[in-house]
């Protein structure tokens, strides 16, 4: 199991702003009636999103009322789940694969730039508090290792190089572009595709 | 090699974009309602009579599967629950479906749910594949608006909706009680069985759940019947599948092969041969993480599918192929693994969360070669406390892949740890319990 505490500093209250309160309704709709607490995962992203990334446990409260249940109900489930930050982690959050098909790869050298740019350690604020990095457990994009997310994107097959200067960018304030950083097309074999070439020469 | 018109996924790498447009191009949604109309009975028998064998892991039989949802809707509504929860290191094939051929899916799940009588269905992806996700959704509101989904989908005449439900980054809900639990509101840990979901799921009401891949098949074997999907592979192991070939190859790649393909073949011809050549090769994992591994020699002539996998011990899993190469310490590779179970337990069961801690520091310490020469045989007498004393397979997924690297590099671990269980002398050994007594002078 992994272990995760909430933060020291907690903020006195929270509440969904307008536009959240409308994608909580939206999601509430989805599920039968009586059955609210479904919508407690999306409910824990939305005020993740609201709140710079980070959910207080106001907002646990909150969501709590929100949809009925007990309050430590919707604890549980904010401290079960990994991509429920507890501890603010900064604008942009970058997740960095370290499981075997990635570190077979060379994961540790996208954690060296990462200790080089953003802080020494895993889940710490870099200097100008934007940003923060930590080692993850598989996200799925094995044959584009090695590969991080920051926020919602994956950024594929990279080397130290190319994280650092994905790092430069955002700590500059820019987006880079997400996708693979060796120009490959998706998940096609580079220079080797053998199959579906119709499709791909049409 | 497989033709390419025998290829299911057309788009797997995107060439023609995934609307409705392109994907009718390719051949879905184009007749939907004439294979509604020829019957739920019809439905399953041509899917058991394909052998289509679930694609999430187990391989269970699918048409057998959809033949447990009760016949007739009683006080309860029944469900059928996509499972795009692919965490498992190795694999990245749903991701594909869910992003470039959308529609396969949504058009698997309308049939589906016609056979199993769900007018619901809840496809639960994991939480960081968020952008593919929204792409899901881009096109079920497509298909909302094409009139191919709500009442009378397709004009097949059979209400559906289909809702994404996000996940949190827990591997665990994978497991599909896990997942049933999550898709509730609550942690996601697993559920005891019997009774089975498919007549107490979720809210307590049947539910069918199948893999992305399993579902996005199912519209193609029944255009064009179960009889030209039976022919491809081998008995009991029909069909095609997507492999995903990742680590030590020179291009690492998503591919739809027949079953039953050489390993050999699908890495030299399509991820163009392991990275220092075929003699660099060290171990395979053939089917995600959770499979022991398998060994070079042996790899020559496996054949890629469920029950040839088995015969070497292994599985075939999710069909994620992870090539490890001799440049890699295979005991370190294994440690990282035993980590993520570690991190990934739901701690539930008490063999589990313990017993996946203990393995990972073990495992650490004979990667480093801080372990006493007992401790190779204690750490699988661990492995062998976990499988099988816990409520889901995790415990057999999390001891599986040490138990196959002490069947095949018990030597390697042995010739690196060395040290003599029995303390002679003043040994400053972090994990012993009794240090401060081996500080006595005499000890």
């Amino acid at each position: 199991m992994s272990l995760r505490r909430p933060a020291k500093d907690q903020p006195e209250s929270f509440e969904f702003n307008a536009s959240s309160l409308e994608a909580a309704k939206a999601i509430v709709a989805k599920y039968p009636e009586g059955k609210q607490q479904s919508a407690v995962m999306a409910l824990l992203y939305i005020a993740q999103k609201q709140n710079n990334n980070w959910i207080p446990l106001a907002a646990m409260k909150y969501i709590a009322k929100f949809l009925d249940m007990p309050y430590i109900k919707v604890y549980e489930v904010a401290t079960f789940y990994t991509m429920y930050n507890l501890a603010p982690v900064g604008k942009y959050f970058v997740q960095v694969c370290t499981t075997t098909p990635c570190m077979i790869r060379g994961a540790n050298q996208l954690v060296e730039a990462c200790k080089e740019k953003i802080s020494e350690n895993e889940c710490e604020l870099s200097n100008d508090k934007s940003c923060s990095w930590m080692e993850v457990e598989c996200l799925g994009a094995c044959v584009n290792a090695p590969m991080m997310q920051i926020n919602d994107n994956y950024y594929e097959d990279l080397d130290k190089q190319k994280t650092l200067d994905i790092l430069d960018k955002i700590l500059n304030g820019e987006t880079p572009k997400p996708g693979s950083y060796r120009g490959r097309v998706n998940n096609e074999p580079e220079n080797n595709r053998k199959t579906l070439m119709d499709l791909k020469n049409a | 090699m497989l033709k390419d018109q025998d290829r299911i996924f057309q788009n797997l790498y995107n060439d023609k974009g995934s609307n409705v447009s392109s994907s009718q191009e390719r051949g879905d949604w184009v007749n939907t309602k004439e294979i509604t109309d020829k019957g739920r009975d019809w439905i399953i028998n041509e899917i058991k009579e394909s052998q289509l064998r679930g694609r999430g892991g187990a391989g269970f039989p699918t048409g057998l599967k959809w033949s447990f949802a009760p016949k007739e809707v009683g006080s309860r509504p029944h469900y059928l629950v996509i499972n795009g929860d692919e965490s498992e290191p190795g694999t990245c094939k749903d991701r594909d479906i869910l992003r470039f051929e959308p529609h396969k899916l949504i058009e698997g799940c309308l049939i589906a749910s016609f056979a199993v009588q769900a007018h619901v269905c809840y496809i639960y992806i994991r939480g960081e594949y968020f952008v593919d996700g929204q792409k899901l959704q881009a096109a079920i509101d497509e298909a909302y608006e094409k009139k191919l989904l709500g009442k009378n989908a397709a004009g097949t005449g059979w209400d559906l909706d289909i809702y994404i439900h996000y996940g949190a980054g827990a591997y665990i809900c994978g497991e599909e009680t896990a997942l049933l639990e999550s898709l509730e509101g609550k942690k996601g840990q697993p559920r005891l069985k019997p009774p089975f979901p498919a007549l107490i799921g979720l809210y307590g009401c049947p539910t069918i759940i199948n893999n992305v891949e399993t579902i996005a098949v199912v519209p193609t074997i029944l255009r064009r019947g179960a009889k030209w999907f039976a022919s491809l592979g081998r008995e009991k192991n029909t069909g095609t599948k997507i492999f995903c070939i990742s680590g030590n190859v020179n291009n690492p790649c998503n591919v739809e092969e027949e079953m039953s393909i050489p390993l050999k073949e699908l890495i030299e011809v399509h991820a163009g041969g392991v990275i220092g050549g075929w003699e660099n090769l060290q171990a395979v994992i053939p089917g995600g993480s959770s499979m022991p591994l398998i060994p070079k020699e042996r790899c020559e002539t496996l054949k890629m599918d469920f029950d040839a996998c088995v015969e070497e011990k292994s599985g075939l899993g999710t069909a994620g192929i992870v090539v490890i190469n001799k440049d890699q310490d295979i005991i370190k590779c294994m440690a990282r693994i035993a980590r993520f179970y570690k991190h990934e337990s739901c701690g539930q069961c008490t063999p589990c969360r313990e017993g996946s801690g203990w393995m990972w520091r073990m495992l650490e310490r004979m990667a480093k070669g801080d372990a006493t020469k007992d401790e190779v045989n204690m750490l699988g007498d661990v492995t062998n406390q976990i499988a099988g004393h816990t409520i889901c397979a995790f415990g057999e997924g999390s001891s599986w892949p040490v138990q196959g690297l002490l069947r095949h590099f018990k030597k390697e671990i042995e010739k690196r740890n060395n040290l003599d269980p029995v303390v002679q002398k003043k040994n400053n050994i972090p994990y012993l319990v009794d240090q401060h007594l081996l500080d006595k002078k005499n000890a």
